[in-house]
């Protein structure tokens, strides 16, 4: 850990505790998920250095830096989708509503059912627009009969926006829907099994603007009922969809505070390089 | 002059002339050089001239050579005897033969007469003309070709796409070649086929019951009935196939489904090179161990749970050519499986999905039409492997369901056909041609089959 951001050593404060070498405030009012001293490694390459920061209940929380700098890496950690590459190793304390979800006990797969993820790129099934939704909501035994299971396919269309362009075809292919289409699917196909976080990793880096709007609209609608953590690339996004941005350099978290803190008035010289156009 | 040290020498006028193109493109082009002052490389020079050396010598060469042996002969001919001349062909082939044997020194038939003596230093004589005189002119079309093209080199000469149009030609005959040979070998079966079709009508080849294509020779043979009921074969062809098939697939799915994704990497790398190697043990190497390991181990399996089993079984062939397709199944359908984006891998696993849920609710759907196609592949395959059945299944023309009992296969019958002393006109071995033409429409339409949907399924996520 001796050369952790060694760029940014001479401006970080002196405290003791890791917690204080971020800037800003890690903490939340009201914590969800809570991660202690994370530390990624692949292989040999120390990928998120020593990052602690909770998440609040239904706070929308945008993860922002340059490209490798570790926010998709740490997003992953939080439903351990880093479980399924071969050389990756977590240490530290990441826990939701209380649960540690690194512990044994725990079964990756009924996290992830509580920790929903959105994907850079739209991946639906090549399966129907019904079955992309009706497929979470299945492997859960989440529908006791069809009318629930169409009951709940129809609902988490509705919310996703995405029910009126797609009522007369739920049977046909998902994968021939447009672009931001599929990601409303995706989303869609997420809120299904009903989550208390979802996580989305870049959603709108493969759309257009118009479709990247409707997105953001959909973002705003369902932070009323969950919690969602966003990486994004644009920092005009995070200044609209989120109550809080972290900023991350090389593998650590520089920077913490409310959204409107962080873009009026950065406190880390490194966060205001970026925001300011400077590095990334 | 032998024909190699003509060659020898071609070969090395071509490297001089590609030297001499080179230097006078570099004197043309002056010192210091300047950028532009040359449109190609001097090496294009080069080749340019050496193309012009070589290429019109050796086709001055092979023309003469595939030309000569029918000029001289036809000399020889007119100034045999009358009585020789108004001989019947085959006679005529007959001393000609003997001429030429006695001119190289062979041995001949018949005894070595004044006529056949003459006529044989008269061969060898042309012969060492001819050769000497395709020495002189194909060195003479080598230098000229050679100096013509050194003349032509000039800066302006644009050698470059000269050479480059030469290099394209020879890639596209290449290529013909592959083409050629399988359209010759097609139009050689369909022919020889046509004509088994007009001895044996074609509904009696693919609806008879009987298959015993041993024909009388002499007219007093017995037992050389010379029934041509292909379908036997086919039904032992579909009943061995069947069998490797019910071995393969699975087998070789559930490997493919291990190694794509639960093996460790460790696994993978050791397993796959092993796989590897069963696929490439030649299939006369399978065919034995199904005819003395597999095939006595059925037998006595069969007898001891009171089964009445034959000695050479469909069950023993089918299983070790199971076995030898499993590499083609579990290869074919891995890449099927790594060809599905790992997107969908991630989506299944963010919602919640087991690792074996995620297997067959959307990798394995999506991976079908590839994993089909695999299966089809396979299926020509097992279709047209011949050394196992040769050696376990046996010869019997038996039309059967019954994996126990002996049967045969198409591509049995066709090496039986034409082993050993045949006539190549009768309906026998012609039926083998028959027997090919079958077998290759029915492998050729599961290939296109299989390729397309293999090719339609690549398309899908791209």
């Amino acid at each position: 850990m001796s050369d952790r951001m060694s760029k940014a050593k001479d401006t970080l404060p002196e405290q003791p505790s890791d917690i204080g070498k971020t800037v800003g405030n890690v903490r939340s009012a009201n914590p969800y998920v809570v991660a202690e001293n994370v530390n990624v490694y692949y292989g040999d390459n120390h990928a998120i250095k020593n990052v602690s920061l909770e998440i609040g209940t239904k706070e929308v929380i945008a993860l922002i830096g340059p490209s490798g700098c570790g926010k998709s890496t740490f997003l992953r950690c939080l439903n351990r989708m880093n479980d399924s590459i071969e050389n990756a190793r977590v240490s530290g304390h990441i826990s939701l509503a209380g649960t540690d979800i690194y512990s044994k006990d725990l079964d990756p797969v009924a996290l992830r059912a509580r920790v929903g993820m959105v994907f850079q790129k739209p991946n639906p099934f090549p399966k129907s627009i019904y079955d992309n939704v009706a497929y979470g909501p299945r492997i859960h035994g989440l529908a006791a009969n069809r009318a629930e299971l169409d009951n709940i396919v129809h609902t988490s269309l509705e919310r996703a926006g995405l029910l009126k362009e797609v009522i007369d075809r739920l049977d046909e292919p998902g994968t021939g829907l447009s672009g931001g289409q599929q990601q409303r699917l995706c989303i869609a196909r997420t809120i299904a099994v009903d989550p208390d976080v979802i996580l989305m990793d870049e959603p709108c880096s493969a759309l257009d603007p118009i479709a990247t709007a409707r997105i953001e609209d959909l973002m705003y609608e369902l932070s009323e009922d969950y919690a969602i953590v966003i990486v994004t690339h644009s920092m005009q996004q995070a200044a609209r969809v989120s109550q809080r941005v972290a900023y991350f350099h090389l593998g650590s978290l520089v920077e913490v505070d409310e959204t409107n803190r962080i873009f009026t008035n950065p406190r880390h010289r490194l966060t205001e390089d970026y925001i300011t156009g400077r590095i990334g | 002059m032998q024909g190699n040290t003509l060659i020898l020498i071609l070969a090395a006028t071509s490297v001089v002339a590609f030297f001499m193109g080179r230097a006078r493109s570099l004197k043309l082009a002056g010192a210091p050089r300047i950028r532009g002052a040359l449109h190609s490389l001097p090496g294009y020079y080069g080749y340019f001239t050496a193309i012009w050396c070589l290429l019109p010598a050796l086709l001055v060469l092979s023309l003469w050579l595939s030309l000569e042996s029918r000029l001289i002969i036809a000399l020889l001919v007119e100034q045999l005897p009358a009585a020789q001349q108004a001989l019947s062909a085959g006679e005529l082939n007959l001393l000609l033969n003997n001429i030429q044997n006695l001119a190289n020194g062979d041995a001949i038939s018949g005894t070595a007469d004044a006529m056949l003596q003459d006529a044989a230093s008269r061969y060898s004589s042309y012969m060492i003309a001819s050769r000497r005189l395709l020495a002189v002119v194909t060195l003479a079309v080598a230098g000229i070709g050679g100096v013509l093209a050194w003349r032509r080199v000039h800066p302006a000469l644009r050698a470059r796409n000269k050479v480059e149009q030469i290099v394209l030609v020879l890639l596209v005959a290449a290529s013909s070649i592959a083409i050629l040979t399988t359209i010759g070998i097609v139009l050689s079966v369909v022919f020889e086929a046509l004509r088994f079709f007009q001895k044996v009508p074609l509904s009696e080849f693919l609806f008879g019951l009987n298959w015993s294509p041993q024909t009388a020779i002499r007219a007093d043979q017995v037992g050389s009935s010379g029934s041509f009921g292909a379908l036997p074969l086919f039904a032992g062809t579909l009943l061995i196939t069947s069998i490797a098939m019910v071995v393969a697939v699975p087998v070789g799915l559930m490997t493919a489904i291990y190694l794509a994704e639960y093996s460790s990497r460790a696994v993978r790398a050791a397993a796959k090179p092993l796989l590897e190697i069963l696929a490439g043990i030649p299939t006369v190497v399978y065919g034995f161990f199904a005819a003395l390991t597999v095939a006595p181990w059925v037998r006595r399996a069969g007898e001891a749970l009171g089964l009445e089993v034959a000695s050479e079984s469909a069950l023993a062939a089918g299983l070790v050519m199971g076995v030898m397709i499993i590499p083609l199944v579990s290869s074919l359908t891995d890449d099927a499986i790594n060809a599905v984006p790992s997107a969908m891998r991630d989506g299944a696993l963010g919602l919640g999905s087991t690792r074996s849920e995620t297997m067959r609710k959307v990798i394995l759907p999506a991976a079908l039409p590839g994993i089909v196609g695999g299966v089809l592949l396979a299926i020509s395959r097992a279709i047209g492997e011949t050394m196992i059945v040769v050696m376990a299944a046996g010869l019997a023309a038996n039309l059967t369901a019954n994996p126990f009992a002996a049967v045969t296969t198409v591509t049995v019958q066709i090496v039986t056909l034409l082993v050993g002393d045949q006539e190549f006109d009768s309906a026998k071995t012609l039926a083998a041609f028959a027997l090919g033409l079958m077998l290759f429409t029915v492998t050729l339409s599961l290939n296109v089959v299989g390729l397309r949907v293999v090719r339609k399924y690549r398309e899908q996520y791209e």
